[in-house]
């Protein structure tokens, strides 16, 4: 009972009291789709300064083996919109998600 | 090894005997004496346990459920009010798994405040998912909580267990009792080995997340499950038990039940009462019997339907009320028990000895003669009745 408990467990199958024996399985919890709004990363402004990066709550700003910063992980990203509240050089913006956007 | 203790220091001695991991305990009367006497064998150097004294009964809760879920075997204490504010953590600690073991020393509920003996703590416990026991005598809570620690850690169980006994007439009261050796009482026991642990390094786990509708169900049915299996484990503990001690222990007593007419069924410390009572009645040829609930979560629903389905009136005595205008907690799990197993036989509840109410052997003479006067005219008359309280 080493995997992520399936959706379709049978009772018989589930750990017992609930308790997840596949430590740091959260990375697979998707929650992307639970953002209204996106924020959509604009390279020719981005200084690499990497503020924006220790302030997502969701460690959604993905950042390469170079320190550099990479575009955001939008399986996990929930659009809070911190990210564009810290960037100092406006490479942040928020854009609604669904309809024709 | 014959020695002379209260109840709560037999269950004191329990403790140092198995040296468990933790304990962690707030005291509230009566069972503030099983802490106090543990301290002192933590500050003797008699036992290696970590002790928690803690600012709550909750809070009591929580540190035994850390502690066992870190993989500590884990101890506690309490009584009434005491056990209420543990109530959120008492479901915590089954539904996670954590076979905890509690000494739940019997004391009336407020309102309004009352330190006596009655069942009104342990009762509304009832369906918090622990296992209960129930014992008469200072022997059988030191027994039973031996036994709880085997019982709650198998396996097929992982559930917390409570040891129930009477405030003061048992917690307090010295009696003789028969000690089983430490070094027995340690190899009965074993070491606590669970198979999930916090602690362990290299199978680290989460304990207590969040459990969405997709997954919570099948955890209950899970949970639910061991319950069922604690019966059986019971009892083979119990026949390990009897081969260490020479005591024997079931789902439950039957006091000259064989070919009786009339029966009680009690709980704790009053079946000595009521026992004495069938002695007397049997002396001048009643067929008068009683059975004594020891293990009633998981409720032996099919033996006690059994072991009733052969007399023709019982009546089923609580020392609290359901507050549900039908009759007391252990009244309405007999008589679904008994229905379609053993339909005719006449069944009556008494709400007795509430909040400490002295219950004399006078008292438990006329729940015998109510009985006898049913089966003789046929006529059940009042179902739901109080003895001992003035009317
Ligand atoms: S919007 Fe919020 S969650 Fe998404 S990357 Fe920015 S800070 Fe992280
Ligand atoms: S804070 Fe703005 S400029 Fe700095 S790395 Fe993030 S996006 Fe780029």
């Amino acid at each position: 009972m080493s995997k992520i408990i399936p959706n379709d467990v049978k009772w018989r199958d589930i750990s017992p009291g609930g308790i997840i024996t596949d430590a740091g399985n959260s990375a697979e919890f998707k929650t992307g789709d639970w953002r209204s709004e996106r924020p959509v990363w604009l390279t020719d402004k981005c200084k690499q300064c990497l503020l924006c990066y220790p302030t997502c709550p969701d460690t959604s700003i993905v950042i390469d083996e170079e320190g550099k910063r990479q575009d955001f992980d939008y399986d996990h990203c929930k659009g809070c919109g911190v990210c564009k509240q810290v960037c100092p050089f406006g490479a942040i913006e928020m854009k609604p998600e669904g309809g024709n956007n | 090894m014959r020695e002379r203790l209260s109840g709560n220091e037999a269950v004191a001695v329990a403790m140092r005997q198995i040296n468990p991991d933790v304990v962690a305990a707030f005291p509230i009367t009566p069972s503030t004496e099983v802490p106090q006497y543990f301290a002192s064998f933590v500050a003797n150097g008699k036992v290696t346990t970590e002790f928690v004294p803690v600012e709550s009964e909750h809070s009591a809760m929580s540190a035994c459920i850390g502690a066992q879920a870190a993989g500590a075997r884990t101890m506690t204490a309490t009584s009434s009010a005491g056990l209420a504010l543990m109530w959120e953590m008492l479901y915590i600690a089954s539904s996670s798994r954590l076979p905890v073991t509690l000494a739940a020393v019997n004391r009336a509920l407020s309102g309004p405040i009352n330190i006596n003996n009655d069942h009104s703590d342990t009762m509304g416990a009832r369906d918090s998912g622990w296992i209960q026991l129930y014992g008469e005598t200072n022997q059988e809570a030191y027994d039973n909580f031996i036994q709880a620690v085997k019982i709650g850690e198998h396996k097929d169980i992982m559930l917390p267990v409570m040891d129930c006994f009477d405030g003061f007439i048992t917690s307090h009261a010295v009696e003789n009792i028969e000690l089983i050796d430490d070094d027995k009482v340690k190899a009965f026991v074993g070491e606590y080995k669970p198979e999930f642990y916090l602690n362990n390094k290299k199978h680290p786990i989460a304990v207590g997340p969040l459990d969405l509708p997709i997954h919570y169900f099948e955890h209950k049915r899970l949970q639910a499950e061991a319950m069922r299996n604690a019966k059986k484990v019971i009892l083979d503990v119990a026949a390990e038990f009897e081969a260490m001690t020479g005591r024997k222990y079931g789902l439950f007593e039957e006091y000259k039940m064989e070919d009786a007419e009339v029966a009680i069924v009690v709980l704790n410390s009053t079946a000595g009462t009521a026992k004495f009572v069938v002695d007397g009645l049997r002396e001048r040829g009643v067929k008068a019997g009683l059975i004594k609930i020891r293990v009633y979560r998981p409720f032996p629903v099919e033996e006690i339907a059994a072991a009733l389905s052969k007399v023709k009136a019982v009546a089923i005595l609580d020392k609290a009320d359901s507050f549900n205008a039908a009759g007391g907690p252990v009244f309405t799990d007999v008589t679904s028990a008994m229905y379609g197993r053993a339909d005719g036989v006449k069944a009556i509840s008494y709400i007795y000895g509430l909040g400490g109410r002295d219950v004399k052997s006078t008292d438990i003479e006329l729940v015998y003669e109510r009985l006898l006067s049913i089966v003789e005219s046929g006529d059940i008359g009042e179902i739901y009745n109080y003895l001992g309280v003035r009317e």
